[in-house]
């Protein structure tokens, strides 16, 4: 038995030849009045028991992934001369958030292989089990939703943007924009050699709204009736303060 | 100075949003139009989710209209009575048009036939109005002119109707079927489009029932506070779709905006101020319909699953 155990740990042992320690500069973001979008420091070094091993030079890949949710994605049609929404696609998951930093161009730090196993690039993120039969081109719904998710600043592709100092010490910055969803981001560091994933870690920074904007999310799902009411009577209320207002000051 | 969204989750700058609530405040307090049917595109445009816009500009019409019938009372010019009537069409209209509308949601069509609707009833309403009221202009400036003597005096069928009533206000004396189906007809539209209606109602109440139009603005402002007041708690309940700082914000701008826009009409002349409203609705309908024309520059949109 232990000398099983011992082969397992000499088997394992090269894996774990060189390992993530991880720095951020915040692991919660709070979602305030204010909020117009956030910086996150991703940083760290790799921590190794033996000298840089030989061969092509270590790269690391980061990610941020926020909370995922299915997207119906509609594609419009020309129809007697009139736009409209045609075919249409649910897609079955797809991050609120994605972004995904690297050393360098993805086909050169990352195997097909590796990223299909651990879902690593935009493609691979999202899932989409099944189109209906009639959508013959499945894949430019998926398409769309990167494409989107792009130009609103919510999918990130940051190639080259991680830098990594004598093999050791690496950091990168991600930009979370204003329009951010609520919950748990998880972040992921992979540390690759030739291509394969030589060792990985994952943590989670938490996005939450604090304070009233906390509050009146909270109050509008929970109490809605009274929330709606409560909106009536700001409404109405500033409605006859305005009108009383004009009206004192046309007097004077 | 940029502000977050708590229920839009979204962050936007809040003088623009002051500044779109003046701008339809001013119309909401010159045309008794509550501004739905500008305000919920312009919210689309400037990035808040269509669900919380249509939602939100609801709440918002409550407001705007709420100042702006005040300053009405003020000058006595709503008829409660044609209101009460009018409004008790709207809220079986309203709630006959939600239904509708979650049949249009279950075929999947509800976007095409909103827009639809706007195009076909902006266009109509629009090009009557303006023709009319350029013409009552010309009328008005030949100084000895040939006057149509009744070119108000109504449609024989509207007076056939039995039930009477006395409005006393409004001067007339008709049957209450025609102000209580015209409430109804607004009030599905009301609910299928996501407005208050006023840009149906105000002609309606001026071509088909004959009321002046010193009490039309008034009394149209009326059944809006209410079947828009219906609106956002249906809303509020259902999605979860109210959010109170971007209404804030919107009536904030259009309290302010109302107050003007009822000092401006005071000083125009009625026909002056139809064939503005004409123009507006017109310009409206013409960007939603070239909208529908042309190609989208993205043919692919997001949404949630089963959501608006």
């Amino acid at each position: 038995m232990r000398a099983l155990l011992l082969l397992l740990l000499l088997l394992a042992s090269p894996l774990r030849a060189e390992e993530v320690v991880l720095g951020l500069s915040r692991d919660t973001v709070s979602i305030t009045t204010s909020f117009d979008g956030s910086e996150i420091l991703i940083f760290g070094a790799v921590k190794r028991e033996e000298p840089i091993p030989e061969g092509e030079p270590l790269q690391v890949i980061i990610t941020v992934t926020g909370p995922m949710a299915p997207v119906m994605v509609r594609r419009k049609a020309n129809v007697y001369g009139i736009w409209i929404n045609q075919d249409a696609v649910e897609v079955d998951a797809a991050p609120s958030f994605y972004a995904v930093a690297s050393t360098g161009p993805m086909r050169e730090v990352l195997r097909d292989v590796e990223d299909l196993r651990q879902r690593i690039t935009l493609d691979r993120v999202i899932r989409s089990v099944g189109a209906p039969m009639n959508i013959m081109d499945a894949a430019s719904f998926t398409d769309a939703v990167i494409r989107v998710r792009q130009n609103q600043g919510l999918y990130q592709q940051l190639e080259g943007e991680v830098t990594l100092d004598e093999q050791t010490l690496f950091r990168t910055a991600i930009r979370l924009p204003a329009n951010l969803t609520e919950g748990d981001y998880e972040t992921r560091i992979f540390l690759t050699r030739e291509g394969r994933v030589v060792s990985s870690y994952r943590t989670t920074i938490g996005v939450q709204k604090v304070g009233m904007e906390r509050w009146l999310y909270e109050f509008a799902q929970e109490n809605a009736l009274l929330y709606g009411l409560m909106s009536l009577a700001i409404a109405i209320a500033a409605g006859w303060g305005a009108s009383e207002a004009f009206r004192l000051i046309r007097q004077n | 100075m940029q502000i977050y969204l708590p229920i839009a989750e979204v962050s936007v700058d809040a003088f623009l949003i002051l500044g779109l609530g003046g701008l339809v405040g001013i119309l909401s307090g010159m045309f008794g139009v509550g501004g739905g049917f500008l305000i919920t595109p312009l919210l689309f445009f400037v990035g808040i989710p269509p669900a919380v816009a249509v939602a939100t500009s609801a709440n918002q019409i409550v407001a705007s209209s709420f100042s702006a019938i005040l300053a009405h009372f003020r000058r006595r010019t709503v008829d409660l009575k044609m209101g009460t009537v009018l409004l008790i069409g709207g809220l079986i209209g309203s709630g006959l048009g939600v239904i509708l509308f979650n049949y249009l949601k279950a075929i999947g069509q509800v976007d095409l036939m909103v827009r639809l609707c706007y195009v076909v009833f902006l266009g109509v309403v629009g090009f009557l109005m303006f023709v009319e009221s350029v013409n009552a202009i010309r009328r008005s400036r030949k100084p000895i002119g040939p006057r149509k003597p009744s070119a108000r005096r109504h449609k024989s069928w509207i007076y056939a109707m039995p039930v009477k009533m006395r409005f006393r206000i409004s001067g007339l004396y008709i049957s209450v079927f025609p102000p209580l189906l015209i409430g109804l007809f607004v009030g599905v539209l009301a609910a299928v489009m996501g407005v208050g209606g006023g840009f149906i109602l105000v002609p309606a109440m001026i071509y088909l029932l004959g009321m002046p139009t010193k009490v039309v603005v008034g009394t149209s402002l009326f059944q809006i506070i209410f079947v828009a007041a219906f609106t956002t708690m249906l809303h509020a309940i259902t999605n979860h779709t109210v959010d109170t700082v971007l209404a804030v914000l919107l009536l904030l701008g259009g309290v302010i905006g109302a107050q003007f826009g009822t000092q401006f009409a005071m000083k125009l002349r009625a026909e002056q101020l139809r064939v503005l409203l004409a123009l507006l609705v017109l310009a409206v309908c013409g960007k939603l319909g070239f909208d529908l024309l042309v190609m989208p520059s993205e043919l692919y949109s997001l949404s949630r699953p089963g959501g608006v």
